[in-house]
């Protein structure tokens, strides 16, 4: 049994123009001490998901079916106060844009220990140190001084790390980080990214990191999924996606992975925009945006399969790759005709070993 | 900066401020048309020297900046000079019924408060429900009804058909009595119901905006209970912007009182001003001018050091 388990997710939000199908029947799983990656354009469902985790989503979205398994017990079966003590507790957040998510008018020092009193029931000199400590392990120097400053009194980066100490203040198993680089510029991105991954090997804490930016993922994550309209479309182990994508709709995020000194819009690379998840289009979601859809792709909705077998995928047990699209269950007539070409081992200003920036050409 | 110095500095800040009302209540009161000595005199002929005997015991003989000094400098040390009505002290007549008005104020500011603030708050939490029209209602008729119309309804509605309160103060006790403090009760809801309902208001927007920032979700996030979140994290936000609207209140208190008195023959400072207003009693109107006017510049200063105690970016 995974630590976390999501089966047949459906958050639906009742607005007036109609009901918005924010995750269709969404499943995946978080093993411990993992990093999972989710990734997809604006509007594909992943803060939604990762707000659904915390059973933090507010009106007039509700989670209408399906099952939150953390660590064998059902989220949605659990009244409010259950769930208070999972919240920040082990299942923490950081968000993505640090200096809205900060209030205002409370110490960072506060903002931190106010979580370790509530859940470690420490009295106000030992949740300080406890604070304080927190402060040192992200990285902000002079911690115990800077424990009673405001969060304007930080720079954007430094705000980020307050933000990530909050998470990491009672010490969770799963940390989910919404986009936490996307406010913030390149090298801070690059130092940030780290500070997780530290942390992520040091206290042995799962990662779910959302992003729109495949190269990220690339550099950061053991598994990802890969969303669009609400739904998984490819989920895999990371080098599986990034050497070898069986979803048109991934290969489409790969060509939009920004290369050094390139400062493209990435998120339009795709060409045409997410559909309408009030009304999507039949069959395959992704057909209009799709250079391979054929009209069976417009009848008939692909179902995530394994890539090998063709047999349905079961994420919550299986690490197979395993994508949604036609050309997996035979029933498309025409091949997915792409070459992805892995650029970056002897990329200079690429760090590590990991493959950081990948081309795909479609012939 | 720290707290501190911020509140030392915005205190210097009111000095101008406060040179700047008495230049204005002087030279207002002495652009009221009329000579002072015809009503100092009851228009009575006078003989050449008479005149310029009482023009000198009124200071009126010198040139008007010298008066001016004179005032300020005496008004510094509580000395308004006398009555022309009465020959009394003006200082005296005032503190006799300042502490009516005082008790009156700061009732009317209390209830105001207390009722607002949760209301606002409640409004806001309930938003665009039944408990949040009802509101708005409310407050649409605080703030359209007149003071004088509330207060005859008052008394018409509490102190004569339902006779919970006399229809006349009951002055003769003095003003720290309980027949008296329970009397005040109905002006001081008289003057705060537009107040009320105004601050009502702001509470509940700026309570709606603030539900929706970020740090609200991360206060939920950290599993905080969902009475921390509205009362430590969001309240707190919420008060900032009205902070500064309250304080203005505090000068709609005030004037409100002048008329609110009279309807209630209620024996304070407002009431003074509007009989000596007839008699141009100047020395009585500067001095209640002039108070009326430190008052509101202090309630200014208050408000804005609660604003940067609240706010702690105010204080760069
Ligand atoms: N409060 C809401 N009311 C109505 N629709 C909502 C609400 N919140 C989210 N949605 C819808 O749910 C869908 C998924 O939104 P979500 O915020 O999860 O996207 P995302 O993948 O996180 O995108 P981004 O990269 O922009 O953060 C969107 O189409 C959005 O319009
Ligand atoms: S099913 Fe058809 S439209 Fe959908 S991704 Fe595959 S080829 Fe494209
Ligand atoms: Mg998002």
């Amino acid at each position: 049994m995974a630590m976390l388990e999501v089966e047949d997710l459906n958050v639906r939000f009742y607005t007036e123009d109609g009901v918005v199908k924010a995750t269709n029947d969404l499943s995946y799983r978080v093993e411990a001490g993992e990093r999972f990656g989710v990734v997809g354009e604006s509007g594909a469902g992943k803060s939604v998901t990762s707000l659904a985790l915390m059973r933090l989503i507010d009106e007039p979205g509700v989670i209408e079916s399906g099952e939150i398994r953390f660590k064998g017990r059902n989220l949605l079966e659990m009244d409010e106060k259950e769930m208070r003590e999972l919240r920040g507790n082990e299942i923490a957040m950081i968000f993505q844009d640090a200096e809205t998510a900060l209030n205002p008018s409370y110490t960072v020092g506060e903002q931190i220990s106010e979580a370790i009193r509530y859940h470690l029931g420490l009295d106000e000199a030992a949740a300080r140190e406890r604070a304080i400590e927190t402060l040192e392990s992200v990285g902000i120097p002079s911690a115990a001084q800077r424990y009673s400053d405001y969060p304007h009194e930080f720079s954007g980066g430094m705000q980020q790390r307050v933000v990530i100490a909050i998470a990491l203040s009672c010490d969770p198993d799963l940390i989910i980080a919404d986009e936490p680089t996307t406010a913030l510029d390149v090298t801070i991105e690059a130092q940030i990214l780290e500070l997780l991954e530290e942390i992520a090997t040091e206290f042995d804490t799962a990662i779910q990191l959302i992003t729109h930016d495949l190269g990220v993922v690339a550099e950061f994550c053991d598994r990802v999924m890969v969303m669009y309209a609400g739904h998984p479309v490819e989920m895999a182990p990371v080098e599986d996606v990034y050497y070898d994508p069986q979803h048109p709709y991934t290969v489409g995020l790969m060509s939009s992975i920004p290369r050094i000194g390139d400062d493209r819009d990435r998120l339009q690379t795709i060409p045409g925009r997410m559909p309408d998840l009030i009304e999507m289009p039949p069959g395959c979601n992704f057909h209009p945006r799709c250079p391979y859809a054929e009209e069976s792709c417009t009848r008939v909705e692909p179902p995530l399969v394994d890539v090998e077998t063709g047999e349905p995928a079961d994420p919550i047990n299986s690490d197979a790759q395993a994508a949604a699209c036609l050309a997996h269950t035979g029933e498309l007539s025409g091949e997915l005709d792409y070459e992805v070409t892995v650029r970056g081992e002897d990329d200079p200003a690429v760090p590590g070993d990991a493959p950081s920036s990948a081309g795909v050409s479609d012939r | 900066m720290s707290l501190q110095r911020f509140v030392i500095k915005r205190a210097l800040i009111t000095i101008p401020l406060l040179l700047g009302i008495s230049l204005l209540t002087f030279g207002m009161v002495h652009a009221i048309p009329g000579d002072p000595i015809d009503f100092i005199t009851l228009f009575t002929e006078l003989d050449p020297e008479t005149e310029m005997e009482i023009r000198a015991e009124y200071g009126l003989d010198q040139p008007v900046y010298i008066q001016y000094i004179d005032w300020v400098t005496s008004a510094a040390t509580g000395d308004f000079g006398r009555s022309i009505i009465t020959r009394d002290p003006v200082i005296s007549e005032i503190m006799e019924r300042l502490p009516y008005t005082l008790v009156m104020g700061i009732m009317a500011f209390g209830v105001t408060l207390a009722t607002a603030i949760p209301t606002g708050v409640i409004a806001a939490y309930y938003r665009n429900t039944k408990i949040d029209q009802a509101s708005r209602v409310f407050a649409l008729l605080g703030i359209a009804i007149p003071n004088f119309l509330l207060g005859l309804l008052l008394l018409l509605v509490f102190a004569s058909w339902l006779d919970l309160f006399p229809i006349l103060p009951p002055t003769s006790q003095g003003i720290v009595s309980y027949d008296m403090l329970v009397y005040t009760l109905l002006p001081a809801i008289t003057i705060g119901t537009g107040s009320t309902a105004l601050l009502m208001r702001l509470m509940r927007s700026s309570m709606v905006e603030e539900l929706d920032k970020d740090y609200v979700r991360t206060a939920r996030a950290k599993g905080l209970p969902e009475r921390t979140v509205v009362q430590k994290h969001v309240l707190r936000n919420s008060l900032i912007s009205v902070v500064t609207v309250a304080a203005i209140q505090v000068a709609f208190i005030i004037s409100g009182s002048v008329v609110v008195e009279i309807v209630f023959s209620y024996p304070g400072i407002g009431r003074l001003l509007v009989n000596r207003v007839g008699n141009r009693d100047f020395p009585v109107i500067q001095a209640i001018v002039l108070l009326i006017g430190v008052a509101v510049i202090l309630a200014n200063f208050v408000a804005d050091v609660l604003y940067a105690y609240l706010d702690p970016r105010i204080r760069y």
